[in-house]
């Protein structure tokens, strides 16, 4: 149990932190600028919101799902 | 950070923490988090009709995350799933239009929390009985009973006559493991769970993935990934529902979310390690937490 452990908590926390970097530079380039288009979005149009915030819930989920596994296999190239 | 859509400022990193412990409850458990996540929304200064909204769109996203480790571990039923999406968008409704009824009566809050505090103290109790008999069980067996595999159930005998249901149409579903159970035995139990969804608000997981596991005999693992595949479409639909009435932030989700994306991929990467009783157990004072957060609400005049 205890290896087993170890192998999920060590990838995980090297995960962890490469992917606060990805995060700081995402919110700095995309979220801080996209809030004022949303914004704008919400008050004119809601059936486009609703559509534009399902997408991005959805975008954003895929994307971080494929960036996790990257990094997860960049990590593993890299310790073997 | 500011977030204009609901004008309040909001610490980023705090978003993203309870994002995370919210991923790993959805990825371990099955489970969507919203009776940790809606009120945390609302203590840290959301406004309570933003709050149900979000708490949504956020489930949708960690749903995605969480059902996809789940899948590359082979724990989804994808004809179970499709066939419980039906029945939970029509309890939903159900749901929704129980509480517009409650509404004109101006007793909404006291009712939907009375009933909110008896079904989570009530689901509490039970799982904590059964998944701690059931583990009495596994070590009376004795050594080689840790397999992750090893499910047993103290309570299977109402599953099997759940089972033994036979109006038509019967529907096998191999995945699961079950030669032949009722289609309306799972539009039944999927019901229940989105009537719970529409009128108590979130993903209502704590009431579906147990049902799953208690009324229809799907086995733990199973439960949690087809749980948080149908959780994607649910909560979907509940988001563009909210989203088109002006009750959703998505930049609130989408930070949320970042957390959430790698909470819930440890969560679903642990579920192999534990045997479903044992998953059961530590789900077990889940429930009561959000009963103890409702009770808290109502003492304190919490809009539900």
């Amino acid at each position: 149990m205890r290896s087993s452990k170890k192998h999920v908590w060590r990838p995980f926390l090297l995960e962890l932190a490469v992917y606060a970097i990805f995060l700081l530079v995402y919110f700095l380039c995309v979220l801080h600028f996209l809030g004022g288009w949303l914004k704008t979005v919400f008050e004119h149009d809601r059936a486009i919101y609703a559509g534009v915030a399902i997408l991005l819930v959805i975008g954003q989920a895929f994307g971080l799902e494929i960036l996790t596994g990257a990094i997860l296999r960049w990590l593993g190239q890299k310790t073997s | 950070m500011f977030f204009p859509v609901s004008q309040v400022h909001l610490n980023p990193l705090v978003l993203i923490g309870l994002g995370f412990v919210i991923g790993v409850f959805g990825g371990f458990f099955g489970v969507g988090g919203s009776f940790l996540a809606g009120p945390a929304l609302f203590a840290l200064g959301v406004p309570f009709h933003y709050v149900v909204g979000t708490d949504l769109a956020h489930i949708v996203g960690k749903s995605i995350v969480a059902a996809r480790r789940h899948r590359a571990l082979g724990n989804i039923d994808l004809r179970l799933a499709f066939i419980m999406v039906a029945g939970t968008l029509s309890g939903s409704e159900c749901g929704v239009q129980a509480i517009e009824a409650l509404k004109r009566g101006a007793q909404v809050d006291r009712v939907v929390g009375v009933v909110t505090i008896i079904v989570l103290t009530a689901m509490s109790c039970f799982v904590g009985w059964e998944s701690w008999t059931a583990l009495a069980a596994i070590r009376r067996i004795g050594p080689g009973a840790g397999s992750a595999t090893l499910d047993p159930s103290p309570v299977e005998q109402i599953a099997k006559a759940v089972q033994r249901i036979k109006w038509a149409p019967v529907v096998s579903l191999p995945h699961s493991g079950i030669a032949a159970v009722s289609l309306w035995a799972i539009l039944g139990v999927a019901f229940v769970g989105g009537l719970f969804s529409g009128f108590l608000g979130g993903g209502a997981g704590y009431i579906r993935m147990p049902s799953m596991v208690y009324l229809l005999g799907i086995p733990t693992h199973v439960a949690i990934g087809t749980d948080l595949f149908e959780i994607i479409i649910s909560a979907g639909y509940g988001t563009v529902r909210h989203a088109l009435n002006g009750n959703v932030d998505v930049l609130i989700a989408l930070v949320m979310q970042t957390g959430a994306a790698v909470g819930a991929r440890l969560g679903a990467n642990l579920t192999p390690y534990f045997t479903g009783p044992r998953i059961r157990l530590a789900f077990a004072p889940l429930p009561l937490i959000g009963a103890v957060l409702v009770v808290y609400g109502l003492i304190h005049g919490h809009p539900h």
